[in-house]
C-alpha cells in the first residue's frame, strides 16, 4: 500500500470541519458539533449506523446545506456563499445512486458537465473528459447513453464525472453499494490508484478496511471515534455501542494491511 | 416506451440521410408537413407525388418500407375516425355498394388519411433517422426556449427509470397475487401512481442535488454545439422545396 | 385525442401554435418562478411520470381498458405552468419521436391536451378548495371534480377549433356531441384515478401536492396541558387575501357549472332536433350553394357557421366561460407576478432562459 500514514505531518487539510450542527428546518436535528479534518492525499471512511447525519453531513462538504453552526473549511477556503462555485469544484460528490448522478443523454455530456459549468471549452474541455474516463477505464463507453451501461459501470462513469472538475477531495456516499464482487474489486482498484482525497461514507466495513486506513465513526450527529480503521473495527464495544456489525466470520484482526 | 423504447425507433446507418445535422432535418420535416397541409384535397395526384418524395428520402436513408409501414399503425384510431366521416357528413350523397355515403365526407375522410399518413412517414423517417439526443440538440439549435430542451432531455433520459420502477411495482402486485380486473382494481393501481410520482419527483430532487453539486446554477452548459453548412441545409431542404413544387402546381392546375 | 396532421386546417393549425407557443412560454416563466433552479430536474422528472402513467393501463369492463391524460393529475401535483410544461413536452415528445398526433397539430394539440386541461382542472380545483372545509377529503373531492370537468372541456375546445378550422364539415352539432359525450366518460374514469392518486400521495407526502399547500393545520400550543392556537402571525397574509376572492371564485364557478351542465344537456338531449331544424329553414340548399364555390377556406367556413348556427352557438358560449375561466387562472397566477409584463413570445422566452 502506498497511502501515506495518517499520523503526521499534515500540511494544508483538504477538509476541516468545526463544531458543525444542523437542523432541518422541520425541526429534526441531524448533526450536535461534528469536528474532523482530512489531510491531503488522506483516504479516510466516515462510518456509522442508519440516521447517524451522514448524508446530512455530506450535503454541508459542499454547501448545498447551510445554516447551521460551525464552519466547513475546503482546502483553506471557507464554505460560504462567497466561494460556492469554487468549492463545488474542489468537493467532488458521487452519490449513491449513480442514476441520480448520470442525468445526461450521453456519457460524454454527463462527464463534461462539471467541467463545462466552469467555463471549460472546445479541446480542453475533451482532454478533461478522456483523461477522467481513461481513469476508471470507461473511455470505450464515451458516446453512450448511460442507462444502457451496467450499475458497476454507471458507478464507475459516476466517479468519472465527478474526477472530471479535478476535485480537491473526493465524496463518495456507500460506494460499494449494489455492486457485485467484481465490480467491487474493479472500484476499489479504481479509488487505489487515485492520487486525490478521499472521504468514503459507508456501510460496508470490509471496504472501508481494505481502502482507508483511517475511520471516522459518526454517531447521533457527533464523531464518537477517529483512528485506524483496523483498530476501531477491532474494538467490540464501540462498534456495538454504535450499531456496526462486521459480516459473518470476519476478523479485522487477520486482515493484514499495508497501512 | 421512454428512451428505451424511443431507442428502438431508431435505426443505425451512415447514409446521407443520417449524417445531416438534426435542426435542418427536424426544420425539413416541419416545412414539408406543413407544405403537405397546406394542399387542397382535390389535387389527389399530389398526393401521390409527395409519397414518392418521401419514399426516395427513405430510399437515400436505407429504411426498409416494412419498417416504415409497420410504425405507421400509430394512426389506426384516426383511420377508424376517417371511415366514419362519409356516414356522418353532410351535403350531396353517392350510393356506393347500396351505401348511402356523403361526398364531402369521402373528402374529407381522404383528405385526413392522405395528410396524416403523409405527416406520420415524415416523422417515422425523421426518429429512424436521428438519434435522440441529437433531436434534442436540433430543437435546441432551432431555438426552442432552453429550459423545454431540459425538461425534454430529463424526460427522456428518465423515462426508462421510472417505467423500469413502474415495472417492477407491477411485479410485486402481480407476485402477491393481484389481478387488475374492472373498476375495483382502481384504488391499488391509483396507489402505485402516486407512489410512483413521490418517487419520480424524490428523483428529481436527488438529481438537481448531483447537478448543483457539479456547478449547476440554473443554465445548461453549452457541450455540443451542432452547426450545419449552407450545402447541408440544401440538401435537407430538397424535400419541402420539392413539395412545394408540387403545391404550387395542385393549387394552380 | 391526438390530432393527425391534415385534421384542422393550417390558418387555425398556425393560431394555434401562437397560443401554444404563448402558454408555454408563460408556463415557462411561472415555473421558473415556482421551483427556480431546480424547475428543469423536476419538470423533467414529472414529464417522465406522466408518460410512464399514460402507459399504465386501467381495466374498465368487460376486457376493454382506458388510460390517464394526466393534465389534470400534473396540474393539481404539481401546479398549472408545470404541469402545463410537463404535458406539452410529454406531447411534444409523441410528436416528434412516435408520429403520435401531427407536427403541424402540435399546437393544437397542446392548446388542447396540454393548456385546456391543466388550466381549467387547476382553476376548478383551486376554487373547490377555497370553498370547502379545510380537510383532506376535500381535496379527493376537488381533485375527482377538477379531472372530472377538465376532460370534456378539452372536448369542448377540440370541438372549437374544429368548428373554425375542420377540414370536413361534420355538423358542429354532431361533432359536439359525439366528442363531449365520450370524454365525459372518459373524464370520470380520469378522475377517479386522479381522485385516488392524489389522495394516496397526499396521504403519505402532503407537502408535494402543490394544490394542497397551504392546508397545513394551523400550529398548535400546549398551554397548562391544553391545545391552543397560536396567536395569528406568520401565515395571516395569504388566507385574507385569498378569502376576498372568494365571492369571485364561487360566483364563477356556479355560473360555468351552471352553464356546462345546461349546455350539454340541451344538446345532448337534442342534436338530431337542431340539424332538422336546420334543415327545415333550407340552410342545407344554401350550403350547397357556397360548397360549388372552389375556395376550400370559405368552403368550411361558411357551412361551419350555417350548418349548425345553433348548436354552434351553444359550443360558442361553452368555449367562452371555458376560456373565461381559463383566462381568469392564468390572469392571476400571471398578475402575482411583480415584475411588469411584456409579451410573451417565443423569442422572448428564449431569451429569458438563456439569461437565467
Amino acid at each position: 500500500m502506498t497511502s501515506p500514514s495518517p499520523v503526521p505531518p499534515r500540511p494544508a487539510p483538504s477538509l476541516e470541519v468545526a463544531g458543525l450542527a444542523f437542523a432541518y428546518p422541520d425541526g429534526h436535528q441531524a448533526l450536535f458539533g461534528v469536528d474532523f479534518s482530512v489531510g491531503r492525499g488522506e483516504r479516510v471512511a466516515l462510518l456509522g449506523p442508519n440516521g447517524a447525519g451522514k448524508t446530512t453531513l455530506v450535503l454541508h462538504l459542499n454547501g448545498i446545506l447551510t445554516g447551521g453552526a460551525g464552519t466547513v473549511t475546503v482546502a483553506g477556503l471557507p464554505v460560504g456563499k462567497k466561494h460556492m462555485a469554487e468549492i463545488r469544484r474542489k468537493v467532488g460528490i458521487v452519490f449513491q445512486d449513480p442514476d441520480d448522478q448520470l442525468f445526461m443523454p450521453s456519457v460524454r455530456e454527463d462527464v463534461a458537465f462539471g467541467p463545462a459549468s466552469a467555463g471549460l471549452k472546445g479541446p480542453e474541455l475533451e482532454a478533461r473528459v478522456r483523461t477522467a474516463l481513461e481513469r476508471v477505464g470507461m473511455e470505450a463507453f464515451a458516446d453512450r447513453p448511460p442507462h444502457h451501461l451496467s450499475f458497476g459501470q454507471r458507478r464507475r462513469v459516476a466517479v468519472a464525472t465527478v474526477l472530471a472538475m479535478e476535485p480537491e477531495i473526493l465524496v463518495l456516499d456507500e460506494p460499494s453499494s449494489n455492486l457485485d464482487p467484481a465490480s467491487r474489486r474493479e472500484l476499489a482498484d479504481i479509488l487505489r490508484s487515485l492520487d486525490v482525497t478521499v472521504l468514503m461514507v459507508t456501510h460496508d466495513l470490509p471496504y472501508a478496511l481494505e481502502l482507508c486506513p483511517r475511520a471516522l465513526i459518526l454517531s447521533e450527529g457527533v464523531i464518537a471515534a477517529d483512528g485506524r480503521t483496523g483498530e476501531l473495527l477491532s474494538d467490540d464495544e464501540l462498534m456495538r455501542e454504535h450499531r456496526l456489525e462486521l459480516p459473518f466470520g470476519f476478523d479485522p484482526r487477520s486482515v493484514t494491511m499495508g497501512a | 416506451m421512454g428512451a428505451g423504447h424511443a431507442h428502438r425507433l431508431y435505426r443505425h446507418g451512415h447514409s446521407p440521410v443520417h449524417g445531416l445535422p438534426p435542426h435542418t432535418k427536424l426544420a425539413a420535416v416541419f416545412a414539408f408537413v406543413l407544405v403537405v397541409v397546406s394542399t387542397p384535397r382535390e389535387a389527389m395526384w399530389t398526393f401521390g407525388l409527395y409519397a414518392l418524395l418521401l419514399a426516395c428520402v427513405a430510399y437515400a436513408a436505407r429504411v426498409p418500407a416494412g419498417f416504415v409501414l409497420k410504425r405507421l399503425l400509430i394512426e389506426v384510431p384516426f383511420v377508424a375516425f376517417a371511415v366514419l366521416m362519409p356516414f356522418v357528413a353532410q351535403g350531396e350523397r353517392v350510393d356506393v355498394l347500396g351505401l348511402s355515403l356523403s361526398v364531402n365526407g369521402l373528402w374529407g375522410a381522404w383528405n385526413v388519411l392522405a395528410k396524416g399518413t403523409l405527416g406520420v412517414a415524415a416523422s417515422v423517417l425523421l426518429a429512424s433517422t436521428t438519434e435522440l439526443r441529437e433531436l434534442l440538440l436540433g430543437l435546441q439549435r432551432l431555438r426552442l426556449p432552453p429550459l423545454l430542451v431540459q425538461i425534454a432531455s430529463f424526460m427522456i433520459r428518465y423515462g426508462d427509470v421510472i417505467a423500469d420502477e413502474m415495472r417492477r411495482m407491477k411485479i410485486a402486485r402481480e407476485s402477491r397475487g393481484f389481478e387488475a380486473r374492472g373498476v375495483r382494481s382502481w384504488g391499488v393501481l391509483a396507489k402505485s401512481a402516486g407512489a410512483l410520482f413521490i418517487r419520480s419527483y424524490e428523483r428529481g430532487e436527488r438529481v438537481h442535488l448531483a447537478m448543483v453539486s457539479r456547478g449547476y446554477t440554473g443554465s445548461m452548459p453549452v457541450i455540443d454545439e451542432v452547426t450545419a453548412s449552407r450545402a447541408q441545409w440544401s440538401y435537407a431542404f430538397a424535400l419541402p422545396c420539392a413539395a412545394l413544387v408540387v403545391c404550387l402546381l395542385g393549387w394552380t392546375l | 385525442m391526438h390530432v393527425p396532421d391534415g385534421f384542422i386546417n393550417a390558418p387555425v393549425s398556425v393560431a394555434a401554435g401562437v397560443v401554444a407557443a404563448t402558454a408555454v412560454a408563460v408556463s415557462l416563466r411561472g415555473a421558473r418562478r415556482e421551483l427556480d433552479e431546480r424547475t428543469a430536474p423536476l419538470a423533467g422528472l414529472v414529464a417522465a411520470f406522466i408518460f410512464a402513467v399514460q402507459m399504465l393501463n386501467f381495466p374498465v369492463a368487460a376486457g376493454t381498458s382506458g388510460h390517464l391524460l394526466g393534465g389534470a393529475l400534473a396540474a393539481i401535483l404539481v401546479g398549472p405552468f408545470t404541469g402545463v410544461l410537463c404535458v406539452s413536452v410529454v406531447l411534444l415528445m409523441q410528436g416528434i419521436l412516435f408520429a403520435d398526433g401531427g407536427l403541424t397539430a402540435l399546437g393544437v394539440n397542446i392548446t388542447v391536451m396540454a393548456v385546456v386541461t391543466t388550466v381549467v382542472a387547476y382553476a376548478v380545483f383551486r376554487g373547490l378548495v377555497k370553498l370547502l372545509p379545510r380537510k383532506r377529503r376535500s381535496i379527493t373531492v376537488s381533485a375527482f371534480v377538477a379531472a372530472v370537468i377538465s376532460v370534456p372541456a378539452a372536448a369542448v375546445a377540440f370541438t372549437l377549433i374544429y368548428a373554425v378550422g375542420g377540414t370536413t364539415d361534420v355538423p358542429i352539432g354532431q361533432v359536439f356531441t359525439a366528442m363531449v359525450g365520450v370524454h365525459v366518460l372518459i373524464g370520470i374514469g380520469e378522475a377517479a384515478i386522479t381522485a385516488l392518486t392524489v389522495g394516496s400521495v397526499i396521504a403519505v407526502r402532503p407537502d408535494l401536492v402543490y394544490g394542497a399547500r397551504g392546508l397545513t393545520t394551523p400550529l398548535k400550543l400546549r398551554v397548562n396541558g391544553e391545545l391552543v392556537d397560536t396567536p395569528a402571525a406568520g401565515p395571516a397574509p395569504a388566507p385574507v387575501a385569498a378569502r376576498s376572492h372568494r365571492k369571485v371564485w364561487l360566483a364563477g364557478l356556479a355560473t360555468s357549472l351552471v352553464l356546462a351542465g345546461f349546455v350539454s344537456f340541451y344538446a345532448s338531449a337534442n342534436p338530431d332536433g337542431l340539424e332538422k331544424v336546420a334543415s327545415d329553414k333550407g340552410i342545407d340548399s344554401k350550403v350547397e350553394d357556397h360548397a360549388a364555390a372552389d375556395s376550400p377556406l370559405a368552403d368550411y367556413g361558411v357551412e361551419g357557421l350555417t350548418d349548425s348556427r345553433i348548436s354552434g352557438g351553444l359550443a360558442g358560449v361553452i368555449g367562452v366561460s371555458v376560456t373565461i375561466v381559463a383566462g381568469t387562472g392564468v390572469f392571476w397566477a400571471v398578475r402575482r407576478r411583480r415584475t411588469p409584463e411584456t409579451s410573451p413570445s417565443q423569442t422572448s422566452s428564449a431569451r429569458l432562459g438563456k439569461s437565467l
